[in-house]
């Protein structure tokens, strides 16, 4: 009976190895011809993006449904080609998110066109998920008319070693928002524009005073994700004088002064002055937390994207809910993140900021990358662009719907005016995730009260065993 | 001792443990149902949030939800994934349970344990990739039938250690005098021995319920179309536009979503009683 | 020993093949389990495995060709001063919630509940069972809402507004929480193990006026001795690997509360990469296999 037991076994084992072989054996081959399938009878598309119809980005996929989708294939009728076009909705947790799409991208499958956000461009690209578009579809992709409405620092974002990955979809940045109530009561002034950070502090002192106000909020630690790089230390780093990755030397910052300073700007805020509250650093609601507080006017001046302004307090309760704000317009007031002194920001600026952002693309193994690259720029068309936005406002990568639409919004015509032609972008360097969460461990670490030399060189170690002491400035 | 002074002090001491039982159970009482109160009182709430509310009540909340396009139909969703992992998952394990408790297979109880031991290691997004993978070559992304087949595979090594054991205290003079009327060993299987360890296999039905109802990874990672995910991932996806939380929709879900599963241990708990064996051998 | 001659375990011979299975059926009948098993477990566990000697990240240049590191992720997990951390919270976590936790409030309802009034013994055991069987994400919203520092229902009831207890005493909150949780199987199993001590042996213990310690230490406990430890290696191991902590506290604040299956996690995805974790994975399956040696020896030595 041992014997029939081991032929079970050895049947099992085969199996197995037979698996794995062939999911060994499939290695996803570069884009092909550009041209392959572009006259076929029939289509099929697929669009995947982080959003589901009564959940999460809810407008997101009820404009791809509902507009989209009818609208392209319609045009493509009409030019007769027989296109089917199918989404695949989500809404889930990012993260979560991104590991499925990687998935199904590492499988040789996934999406025919997908979002991709800046800093993901070069870990994808190393991966293979994503190609430039002259080889997935041809020289046409450089020559696309829609290129011309889009500004410079927007083309950054979808952009790797001067070459075109996708078409932008947005853009936002960082500003200091406040609330002017609670100045007013604390004396400070109406309109109030900080040029150092000695002046925000001076601020967060004078708020400090009022009973049941917190008086400054940047996000710092490892819960609150993403939000403590981009809305907290990359704008201090920046205001130091330095970003995070330099492209052209391709070093990561060490422990240097910049970052010592931006380290130490936190702990001033939550250790020495105590203007800050650390426990909401630590809390994992604890964004959402920061939110709530600053709508209810307990909250003096928080470091936030306009993210904030339009979808957080705004002063439609069915989009922005219990953190709505109906007299947003009066009582919050924006002002531009000041460097560390005048001057002494980033390429010699006084003031910063930080911006994000993507585009679609389009997956190199599509079975039909031209009808493919008909709806990408179908989608960035002026028509659809609005169509997406309905009667909300932001800032998209087209100068025109932008002119169009931001004289109806005086904070992001303010943004687009003012904070973008300065900001700064998350490196596209295939380590930058890994770096960033090094950076939110330090961060939330001086928040807990160690001490700024400690977390700087444990810092610095961690970012020299990912990318090698030569990748690493230090002084 | 003497027993007349023995009996009122004894009388006494009974009544004193009998006190502190109550007591005992009343605490454990307030300490197990106290977090339940957000699940009964938020859905009503006209402001819901992480917070148990004030006293209000409205069935808005309600509304909220059947207006949403996935949510009624995932607990559909979840109940199929359910129903369909705990029946194959009972059958699997049953027949296996009962065949390594009656026949000496070498290295059994070895084989049972390595089994046990992998499946803890078998979780999270390392053991998506090839389960992924593999699915992904045989085109059988988006298929619930693949998806229950491997929620299957993860829930059978705990589901036959559990069964094993029950199987185990069968009396074997059942099955001989069934041999004896000339039954095949499948229909001793189910006419003599499924009866018997009826409580078992209702046991491994709820817990297995209980198991794929929660699961959240596999079934988003192995189905695309959102209108085939369960409840554990639609629940994922309510939020505002602005992408905080929406109370409205997560507490009536929440309450929604946890019906099925408690109505499901009430009736077999009824009909069969729910119950562990225990003293696994070794 | 007079004990186990009256018990019902007595009736479990070694296998003996009554129905006339044969080998050849018996392993028919175990096929369809081991087939699935093998395709979606065993594979999955050796490929863990494999993966544990590579880079391997989900993007990236890993993605498109993992470097072969040999034992390096192996050694640069002993050397990580958080997977020490992790180790010992987990060991902490095991203890306090499951083994001294689980098992002791398990027991304790158990015996308090065999004698209760009937609809005392139905509302204690179904509220106990509700918190088993009701679905992790709706946990997690259901100890946000009793923990919330602003207005949750334990501040309020113990008039304290303010108080931060996930992030003051993270560990003490998962152990809490774990209890609440899982308590519910602990109490099922020493139900049943209770039933199968013999009425008269507790009587005749009473009759000779034992305590209700001496009873429990000479009658009841050399009868659920196995059960104990069937008990106490599923909550182990359960528990050893459990995520929920994660969905509490996320591991914070300071990594505080951060268990080993909470430090794969976050260093697997958030640090994005997957051979690291996979080398964890198979240092918590060694722990886990020493675990469950342990108590197979406890359990061999009160068979012999």
């Amino acid at each position: 009976m041992s014997s029939r037991r081991v032929v079970a076994a050895a049947v099992l084992v085969t199996a197995c190895l037979t698996v794995t072989s062939c999911v060994g054996a499939k290695k996803a081959a570069g884009p092909g011809d550009p041209q392959r399938n572009a006259n076929a009878a029939h289509a099929t598309l697929t669009i995947s993006t982080n959003a589901i119809s009564g959940g999460k980005n809810a407008q997101e996929a009820d404009w791809i449904t509902k507009e989209l989708i009818p609208a392209f294939e319609k045009a493509e009728k009409a030019k007769g080609k027989n296109v089917t076009v199918t989404y695949q909705a989500n809404g889930i947790d990012d993260a979560k998110y991104g590991e499925k799409l990687e998935l199904s991208l590492k499988a040789g499958g996934g999406p025919d066109i997908y979002v991709i956000g800046g800093d993901s461009l070069s870990k994808y690209a190393a991966a293979g998920y994503i190609a430039p578009l002259e080889t997935i579809v041809g020289p046409k992709a450089n020559d696309w008319p829609g290129w011309k409405q889009v500004d410079a620092p927007v083309k950054k974002n979808v952009s790797l070693n001067g070459k075109y990955y996708g078409v932008p979809t947005g853009v936002d940045g960082r500003v200091l928002f406040y609330n002017r109530k609670l100045f007013a009561k604390a004396g400070l002034p109406a309109t109030w524009q900080p040029t150092s950070w000695a002046d925000i502090l001076a601020a967060g002192r004078k708020l400090a005073k009022l009973p049941g106000v917190t008086p400054i909020q940047v996000d710092a630690g490892t819960p609150m994700g993403e939000a403590t790089t981009m809305q907290g230390f990359l704008p201090l780093l920046a205001g130091a004088g330095a970003e995070i990755y330099d492209a052209k030397t391709h070093k990561y910052q060490g422990d240097t002064k910049a970052l010592r300073d931006a380290l130490g700007f936190y702990r001033t805020l939550y250790r020495t002055a105590k203007l800050g509250d650390p426990k909401l650093q630590q809390d994992p609601n604890g964004r959402d937390e920061s939110f709530t507080e600053f709508s209810q006017g307990k909250l003096g001046i928080i470091g936030e994207s306009d993210y904030l302004w339009r979808s957080i307090v705004c002063p439609t309760k069915s989009v922005c809910n219990a953190t709505s704000m109906p007299d947003r317009d009066k009582t919050v007031g924006y002002a531009m993140i000041p460097a560390e002194r005048p001057g002494t920001g980033v390429g010699g600026q006084d003031f910063v900021s930080m911006s994000g952002g993507g585009g679609f693309t389009i997956n190199p193994h599509t079975k039909y990358p031209q009808q493919a690259w008909d709806l990408l720029t179908f989608m960035r068309s002026a028509t659809q662009i609005k169509a997406q936005l309905g009667s909300t406002v932001q800032i998209t990568a087209n100068k025109q719907v932008n002119d169009e639409i931001l004289a109806r919004d005086p904070a992001l015509k303010y943004i687009a005016d003012k904070v973008i032609p300065i900001t700064r972008f998350r490196p596209s360097e295939e380590h930058y995730g890994a770096v960033g969460a090094l950076l939110e461990e330090a961060t939330g670490q001086v928040v807990a009260g160690k001490s700024i030399d400690e977390v700087a060189q444990a810092y610095e170690r961690g970012v020299v065993k990912l990318v090698g002491a030569n990748h690493v400035t230090s002084d | 001792m003497s027993a007349p002074e023995d009996g009122p002090a004894r009388a006494a001491r009974q009544a004193v443990a009998r006190v502190g039982r109550y007591v005992f159970a009343g605490l454990v009482l307030v300490f197990f149902a106290l977090p339940l109160v957000w699940l009964v009182a938020t859905p009503f709430a006209r402001t819901p949030s992480y917070r148990v509310p004030a006293p209000s009540f409205t069935l808005h909340n309600f509304r909220v939800l059947f207006d949403n396009p996935y949510a009624v139909r995932s607990i559909g969703n979840s109940l199929v994934l359910a129903a369909g992992t705990a029946l194959l998952a009972v059958v699997f394990a049953g027949t296996a349970a009962y065949a390594l408790s009656r026949v000496r297979l070498p290295g059994r109880d070895a084989v049972l344990y390595a089994i046990l031991l992998l499946s803890s290691i078998v979780t999270g997004t390392a053991a998506m990739v090839p389960i992924f993978l593999m699915l992904f070559q045989l085109d059988l992304i988006d298929n619930r039938l693949a998806l229950i087949l491997v929620l299957t595979g993860g829930l059978l090594p705990s589901a036959m250690f559990i069964l094993k054991d029950f199987m185990d205290t069968v009396p074997r003079s059942y099955e001989e005098s069934a041999r004896v009327f000339g039954a095949s060993p499948f229909q001793i299987l189910r006419h003599v021995v499924a009866p018997v360890v009826r409580p078992g296999l209702a046991t491994i039905a709820v817990w297995a319920v209980v198991q794929v109802w929660g699961n959240f990874l596999l079934p988003y990672i192995l189905l695309r179309d959102p209108g085939k995910q369960p409840a554990a991932v639609i629940m994922y996806t309510f939020y505002d536009e602005g992408g905080q939380p929406n109370f409205a929709l997560i507490s009536t879900f929440s309450l929604l979503y946890s019906v099925p599963v408690v109505l499901c241990y009430l009736l077999v708990n009824r009909r069969y009683g729910f119950r562990f064996q225990g003293g696994i051998k070794g | 020993m007079s004990a186990r001659t009256t018990s019902p375990r007595t009736e479990r011979g070694p296998a003996t093949d009554v129905a006339g299975l044969g080998t050849g059926r018996a392993l028919l009948f175990v096929l369809p389990a081991l087939a699935l098993i093998g395709a979606f477990l065993v594979f999955p566990a050796l490929w863990t495995l494999y993966l544990g000697v590579l880079k391997y990240d989900l993007a990236g240049s890993n993605a498109a060709a993992p470097q072969f590191v040999g034992l390096g992720n192996y050694l640069d997990a002993l050397t990580d001063p958080r997977f020490g951390n992790a180790l010992v919270l987990t060991v902490a976590f095991v203890g306090l919630s499951a083994v001294l936790g689980q098992n002791v409030l398990g027991f304790l309802l158990a015996v308090v509940l065999r004698d209760a009034v009937s609809w005392v013994r139905g509302t204690v055991n179904a509220v106990v069972l509700l918190a088993w069987i009701l679905p992790g994400t709706v946990v997690v919203f259901l100890w946000q809402a009793l923990l919330d520092r602003g207005g949750g229902t334990l501040n309020a009831i113990l008039g304290t507004p303010g108080a931060a207890w996930t992030l003051d005493h993270p560990l003490a909150t998962i152990v809490v929480f774990n209890v609440w949780r899982g308590t519910a199987f602990s109490m099922l199993l020493y139900s049943a193990a209770l039933g199968a001590v013999p009425r008269s042996q507790l009587e005749t213990a009473r009759t000779y006026g034992a305590g209700p310690l001496r009873t429990l230490c000479d009658v009841v406990l050399p009868h659920i001795r196995g059960h104990i430890l069937t008990n106490t290696l599923l909550i182990t191991l359960w528990t050893f690997n459990d995520f929920a902590p994660y969905m509490l506290t996320g591991g914070g604040p300071d990594h505080r509360s951060e268990t080993l299956p909470v430090y794969v996690y976050r260093t697997s995805i958030e640090g994005g990469a997957l051979g690291y974790g996979s080398a964890i994975s198979l240092i918590m399956l060694v722990i886990n296999l020493v675990i469950a040696l342990v108590y197979l020896r406890l359990l061999r030595r009160r068979s012999a």
